[in-house]
């Protein structure tokens, strides 16, 4: 019963957001404020109806109602809470259900928060949101209903992919969709200001809280993405290039970009067509990723092939919306005006390069992404292009981008001084020829790229610090720094804590690609191996018995020229209902390195297949990208940002807006 | 010109939209893999074995006997996805299976050899991708059945899969070895 209001529900939501969709659009264009305000209940309506019928889904899944089709696949009474739970979107249709849900839950945001928005544009707005909306919401009813019932319930359900049992996982789709969902927002404007004609630095200014929130979002959940492959997949990577990683990567790459042109927009009435069409372009990314990741397009060969309605509903989805809003692009965008002028050294040409950077190296991601879609197109299976590809392209792209941060945010607007910048940065400099130098000492000159990386590191970092003591005049004044320190806007330091962020992940990524040690040895209980200098015991194996699994359960004694330092047990699992295994690495940080053990298959002669890595640095990328988020949460809570408070904020501000 | 400029999103797009929709449309078969190479020899190579000690893996030594060439990686996600085939298959056909480890550090196959299991009677590195060009390989990993004259005989681009081994390579070898 609750299943079929559930159900109902999102018929109701349809229809109501076909009427968000249209009358808000049309008395935009009548200038009816009446029809203009439909908009505004509408989209609580709306999000009312679709919480309704996530939650009817979620009660499906708790009480294991099983004449539910999906639940009857994805679910089993035996399983934690936690993950029934997280079952209802860890598959196909209900992932989309949870799409959805985050693109209602932010057009309310609009309809509860954006008083201070222009009413024409925030009819507009929740009028593309709805546009958006109505097409998932189509796409559900008709090819993917998640509320589709069983005409004989089986008495247990199908499980979930025990890869897939894992507190990480838990939470990475919804982090990742509501990075995926708020660029659905800045779509939304960005087309809104196409249908007006106008890009302004008030718009610019409603548009970067919704990009960083969604980029911050996007950031922690490709962060979470890649903590579970590392620690889940017992492969002690933490990066494969994979379609599904590439997937999430490729929007989080051009939403960097967008977010930095959105900058420009405000302060210099700039870059506004380049602008607009980022906006198209993220959200357009965020959908292919969307589809990629849960609809199995690219993981699994045979996805259209057994239901092409599928496939040919989401190109079609892709082809109104982007292809819409690229026609909207070409008729209007001639028609912006160009602001602000300036010299190609100079802030804004710093940040246009970044943008340039940013969107090649998207393009290599997306390349190496969808060849292998092109080829399944034409009949060949899923192949993967790799790291060897990702190496020869995007790495060289990054590299000048990663140089470039360093110096762009100490030139000035409009005309920099380049010799000036650079003067400024002879420390970092320094710095960062020591840093690369130590680690050639370290570790040797076998991986001349890695020395390269270590040196970048320490460059972003020295450089970000350096430009911050520069703004609040640490060393010409030291006396009133603090008085400036507090004065400066929050997405002041919200920026260098994002770049000091990215600089410690980029010397975490450095260390764990190219000085990992690994061993795969056979070991029986008593034995040991030394790995980077840890001896590891094999002690035992034990047979445990988990909620709906059993596992073969090692335990290892670390030690350090014979002084304990760690008890490791990695688990091998196995789930009874789908029949797979999963490994469970343990892993002990020293905050510098990680002892990583993973528990094979038995020999059957007592001995045990086990892989030990010595992982270095890999605790900073975790580190970095936490620093990152932080950053974008301290840019966010910008009062500049905050709703309803843009006028008095600018005046506030005024005495460090020199600087910003 | 300038108009031009805000045109070319839109028609890059619909370029690749109506690519993507034209073959759907199509009733295609993953089997049918167009290869320029099929019914020629396999090319000439010489690689390089897996560990110190061992033999260069040589494509004349293939030769004599109807053999399976899987080009695999350890960096890449597909081949440990068919890699239970791939054991499958050699074990349960007999068949001669070689491998051929495509851009990748003989230390880290030999790893990941070890970690999954061994199913090949020898292992060429073929560090540069070299020999894959001769292959045409367009990335990892890919199957070749040869039959006892080097002759390619059937090509996989992408993962095996079980209805592949058993409705197209199975057969073809039962009748390659009469």
């Amino acid at each position: 019963m609750i299943a079929e209001l559930g159900h109902f529900a999102l018929v109701l939501a349809f229809l109501v957001t076909l009427l968000q969709a249209v009358v808000p659009m049309a008395g935009a264009a009548r200038n009816n404020p009446r029809w203009m305000a439909v908009a505004d209940s509408a989209a609580l309506v709306v999000f009312a109806l679709v919480l309704f019928a996530f939650l009817a889904l979620m009660h499906a899944f708790v009480r294991s109602d099983f004449s539910v089709a999906l639940v009857a696949a994805n679910s089993h009474t035996l399983k934690p809470l936690l993950y029934k739970i997280s079952g209802v979107w860890g598959n196909h249709e209900g992932s989309l259900l949870l799409w959805v849900l985050i693109l209602a839950l932010y057009g309310a945001g609009v309809a509860l928060f954006g008083g201070r928005l222009p009413r024409r544009l925030r009819a507009r707005v929740l009028a593309v949101q709805a546009a958006i909306a109505l097409g998932f919401l189509a796409f559900m009813l008709f090819t993917s209903n998640p509320f589709a019932r069983l005409a004989t319930p089986p008495a247990e359900g199908n499980d979930l992919n025990p890869l897939l049992q894992d507190p990480g996982l838990a939470f990475h789709p919804p982090m990742l969709y509501l990075g995926y969902v708020g660029f659905s927002m800045t779509f939304a404007f960005a087309v809104a200001a196409l249908i007006e004609g106008k890009v302004d630095a008030a718009w610019a200014r409603w548009v970067r809280p919704w990009a960083l929130a969604a980029w911050i979002a996007l950031t922690a959940g490709i962060g979470l993405g890649s903590w579970w492959a590392y620690y889940e997949l017992g492969w002690g990577g933490w990066w494969y290039w994979d379609p599904v990683e590439n997937a999430s990567f490729m929007p989080w790459l051009l939403g960097t970009a967008l977010l930095h042109s959105a900058i420009v927009v405000e302060k210099r009435d700039a870059l506004k067509s380049w602008t607009i069409l980022l906006a198209i372009l993220v959200f357009g990314l965020s959908l292919i990723g969307t589809f990629l990741v849960r609809s199995g397009v690219l993981t699994s060969v045979h996805a259209f092939a057994t239901d092409p309605a599928r496939g040919v509903f989401i190109l079609l989805l892709l082809i109104v919306y982007i292809g819409g809003a690229l026609l909207l692009y070409a008729v209007r965008a001639p028609q912006l005006k160009g602001g602000g002028l300036f010299m190609p050294v100079s802030r804004e040409g710093a940040l246009l390069l970044n943008n340039l950077l940013l969107a090649a190296a998207t393009a290599t991601v997306f390349l190496g992404t969808l060849y292998p879609l092109f080829l399944d197109m034409t009949g060949g299976g899923a192949v993967s292009v790799g790291p060897p590809y990702y190496e020869a392209t995007f790495v060289p792209v990054m590299l000048p981008l990663l140089l470039l941060m360093g110096v762009g945010p100490l030139l000035a607007w409009k005309r920099g001084d380049l010799p000036g910048a650079l003067q400024r940065l002879w420390l970092a400099a320094l710095l960062a020829g020591a840093a690369a130098l130590l680690a050639f000492w370290l570790a040797g000159g076998e991986t001349p790229l890695a020395l390269l990386g270590v040196g970048i590191a320490a460059w972003i970092f020295v450089a970000s610090l350096t430009e911050f003591a520069e703004r609040i005049q640490l060393f010409r004044h030291p006396a009133s720094a603090g008085r400036r320190m507090r004065q400066l806007p929050r997405a002041a330091f919200g920026m260098t804590l994002a770049h000091l962020g990215l600089a410690i992940a980029i010397l975490g990524m450095t260390g764990a690609s190219a000085w990992k040690e690994e061993r795969v040895v056979n070991l029986t209980p008593g034995a040991s191996v030394a790995v980077g200098g840890y001896d590891y015991a094999l002690e035992g194996v034990s047979r445990i018995q988990g909620p709906n699994y059993w596992a073969f359960r090692a335990r290892f004694a670390v030690t350090q020229s014979g002084r304990p330092v760690a008890t490791l047990e990695p688990e091998r699992r196995f789930f009874s209902v789908q029949r797979l295994p999963t490994t469970e690495a343990a892993i002990h940080t020293t905050g510098f390195a990680d002892l990583y053990a993973v528990i094979g298959d038995p020999d059957g002669k007592g001995g045990w297949t086990v892989r030990i890595y010595r992982e270095p640095l890999v605790p900073f990328i975790w580190g970095g990208i936490l620093v990152m988020v932080m950053g974008g949460l301290v840019s966010l809570s910008d009062r500049r940002f905050r709703v309803g408070a843009p006028a008095r904020a600018r005046n506030a501000a005024l005495p460090a807006a020199r600087n910003a | 010109m300038r108009r031009l400029a805000y045109l070319l999103p839109v028609l890059l797009f619909a370029l690749v939209a109506g690519y993507f929709l034209l073959s759907l449309d199509e009733g295609r078969d993953p089997s049918l893999v167009p290869s320029a190479l099929i019914g020629k020899p396999m090319p000439a190579f010489t690689l390089p074995g897996l560990s110190a000690g061992a033999p260069p893996l040589e494509s004349a030594a293939i030769l004599g006997a109807p053999a399976v060439i899987n080009v695999f990686a350890s960096w890449c996600l597909p081949c440990r996805a068919e890699h239970p085939l791939l054991t499958g298959l050699a074990r349960d056909s007999g068949v001669a299976l070689y491998g051929i480890l495509y851009k990748d550090d003989p230390a880290a196959g030999a790893g990941w050899l070890a970690e999954l299991g061994d199913p090949f009677r020898a292992v060429g590195v073929d560090r540069t991708g070299r020999t894959g060009i001769d292959f045409g390989v367009y990335g990892v990993p890919e199957t070749y059945v040869v039959d006892r004259e080097g002759i390619i005989r059937f090509r996989q681009v992408g993962p095996l899969h079980p209805q592949v081994i058993a409705e197209k390579i199975l057969p073809l070898l039962k009748t390659l070895k009469e």
